[in-house]
């Protein structure tokens, strides 16, 4: 029973992303509930599957048509996985809910339900696969429905923002496309556990580094550091609210952050201690990505805008955190992953249902917010109190860790750097609050009413979960955190539990 | 080699395409360029000079020289993978036109800041 459920991550979205359409032919509004009983499934099934970590198993395998390792396609479930897929289907669930009435604005119901189906299908396939052409694979079935969810309104906006998105993420997919190529023309296999095997005895030639920098390439265009971030400002916020919610919350992250770190940690077996300059080059983007991300964030009147920004300069934490390289460092970048999936996902739910209820995303339109829509509020305030880092929400102990790894490394100015810039977050956030929410002198409260029930309890969900995450730190870090950062700190140790020897 | 050499070229012009033209249609094409170029050098890294198709037979079953299957399997998928993105661009392009009147992305600038 216990690894046999390993496919049904791809199978049960892959499967409902098709019978939607067919459904949909009989009865309008089956589509809502397919989709949502779908997105429950999957949230199910990788509580169960996590839930089966912590016994004995370190880790759950499954091989597909039962082929040995090293000739047929292998899912893994280890704690790494674990994590993102429960980021990844909490954060799909909320904003499967929160589209049941989101989506009444647009035409075509059954299509973007089909569509956010293969992104969640492409998201678990990422995360569960040990196959490094799958990988590719799944990372461009969620790509190319995410460029088409992105330009789904089909207004001006919308259009530019699609195209521009899609040029730059398939400069992105070909480059890891081409990396793949050159890495099997060295190691003659697909297998990633088999791969580190044969990379191990490779050294570290030119061939070896153009390899790693050329998936570098493909990755960093996929998470949008900075100085490949120019698509997501646009993207993001031009997309409809829960897909915004789905892509900054997670998508960025599991195609960029945790393909990456799988690849570089386990595939490749670099280190901090074997490989300073590749971490190096990890904490110099993931700063800048902090810096530049923060400045235009704090200039942004958009509101959906300011939270794309943001969400550049959430990444640049957690790549500080990957780049400080010790456990503490990743324990918080991983540890951030989480609490910002659930924090920005809120965020863009919340972002969706102002622009549900008063038609504008403008802050300096919009005033006093509070008073028509106290829980959109109210979630939105401690959606915005976890992300800056306030005690004792999810986000304080994610920096909270990053600066402890950044002060065990004696690397003192980017602790301080990393905790003087999670002011600037609070600051932009602030301003959120201070302009959309709470009512100003000078200016009239926008009149408009609260959003219907499934939208709310979408949100509520993800503000329990983030409270959750926040007071409960440390059973989540004993149980899943720290395992899966000690997952990303056995290196090449990874192929020995996969292969089973 | 040359051949290694003729698809960095191919990857290059198709690359200058994507960065430099301003009609939306020519992007396109550079970019099927570039998809093409890595294509054909996955397809190149299961070449061998006179090899034999991997099929097991009795000629075959003497000799070693077998091609490698996988890449070309691989370039197959990858194939099916473009098309679907190509169309896709495609169908953003033809969506374009009928809001913008125009393929000129200078033109089509309301995003920023």
């Amino acid at each position: 029973m216990d690894a046999n459920i390993l496919p049904l991550f791809v199978v049960i979205p892959m499967a409902t992303a098709f019978l939607i359409p067919l459904l949909a032919k009989l009865w309008q509004r089956s589509s809502d509930l397919t989709a949502n009983a779908a997105g429950a499934a999957l949230l199910g099934i990788s509580v169960y599957g996590a839930a089966q970590l912590f016994g004995a198993n370190p880790v759950l395998i499954y091989r597909m048509g039962g082929w040995a390792s090293s000739l047929g396609i292998t899912l893994v479930y280890d704690h790494l996985t674990a994590l993102v897929a429960l980021a990844v289907n909490a954060v799909g669930l909320a904003a499967l809910l929160f589209s049941v009435r989101y989506i009444d604005h647009y035409t075509g119901r059954w299509k973007f339900f089909s569509l956010f189906m293969l992104v969640l299908a492409g998201l678990n396939g990422v995360a569960i696969t040990g196959d490094i052409f799958n990988l590719f694979v799944f990372i461009e079935i969620s790509a190319v429905s995410s460029y088409a969810l992105v330009a789904f309104g089909t207004d001006f906006d919308e259009l530019e923002a699609g195209f521009k998105y899609m040029v730059i993420g398939e400069i992105g997919g070909t480059a890891i496309l081409l990396a793949i190529a050159l890495l099997y023309a060295k190691a003659s296999t697909l297998n990633m556990a088999v791969i580190s095997e044969v990379m191990a005895g490779f050294g570290r030639t030119p061939l070896f580094w153009f390899i790693v920098a050329t998936f570098l390439v493909g990755f960093a265009v996929k998470m949008a550091m900075v100085p490949f971030h120019a698509w997501l400002p646009d993207a993001h916020p031009s997309a409809p609210a829960p897909v915004s919610a789905l892509l900054s919350g997670v998508f960025i992250k599991v195609l960029g952050v945790y393909a990456m770190s799988r690849l570089m940690f386990n595939v490749f077996g670099l280190s901090r201690d074997t490989a300073p300059m590749f971490f190096n080059l990890l904490l110099g983007f993931g700063v800048l990505s902090i810096v530049a991300g923060g400045l235009l964030a704090y200039a942004q009147k958009d509101y959906k805008r300011l939270l794309a920004y943001s969400s550049v300069s959430q990444i640049g934490y957690i790549l500080i955190g990957l780049g400080i390289g010790n456990y503490w460092g990743i324990v918080g970048a991983l540890f951030h992953i989480l609490a910002h999936a659930l924090g920005k996902g809120l965020l863009f739910l919340t972002a969706g249902s102002v622009e549900h209820a008063t038609g504008s995303r403008d802050l300096d339109r919009l005033s006093g917010l509070e008073k028509s829509m106290p829980v959109t509020a109210w979630s939105h305030l401690l959606g915005s109190l976890s992300l800056a880092g306030v005690p004792p929400f999810a986000g304080f102990f994610s920096k909270l860790f990053i600066v402890v790894g950044a002060v065990y490394a004696k690397m003192y100015w980017l602790a301080i750097l990393a905790a003087l810039f999670s002011t600037i977050t609070l600051g932009y956030l602030v301003k959120v609050v201070n302009k959309a929410f709470f009512t100003h002198k000078d200016r009239e409260s926008t009149p408009t009413r609260e959003v219907p029930a499934t939208m709310l309890i979408a949100m509520l969900g993800l503000v329990v979960l983030t409270m959750a995450l926040g007071i409960g730190f440390k059973p989540v870090l004993d149980r899943l955190v720290g395992p899966a950062a000690n997952v990303l700190l056995q290196g090449i140790g990874y192929a020995q539990g996969v292969l089973g020897r | 080699m040359i051949a290694l050499f003729a698809c960095m070229l191919l990857l290059l012009i198709g690359l200058y395409a994507v960065v430099t033209k301003r009609n939306i249609i020519r992007i396109i094409i550079g970019f099927s360029l570039v998809e093409y170029a890595v294509n054909l050098f996955f397809a190149l890294v299961g070449f061998k000079h006179n090899g034999i198709p991997p099929i097991i037979t009795e000629v075959a079953q003497s000799r070693s020289n077998f091609v490698d299957p996988v890449p070309q399997a691989l370039v197959l998928t990858a194939i099916v993978i473009g098309l679907a993105t190509t169309a896709l661009m495609l169908a953003l392009a033809m969506r374009i036109y009928e809001k913008y009147r125009t393929f000129d992305i200078t033109e089509i600038r309301r995003l920023k800041g």
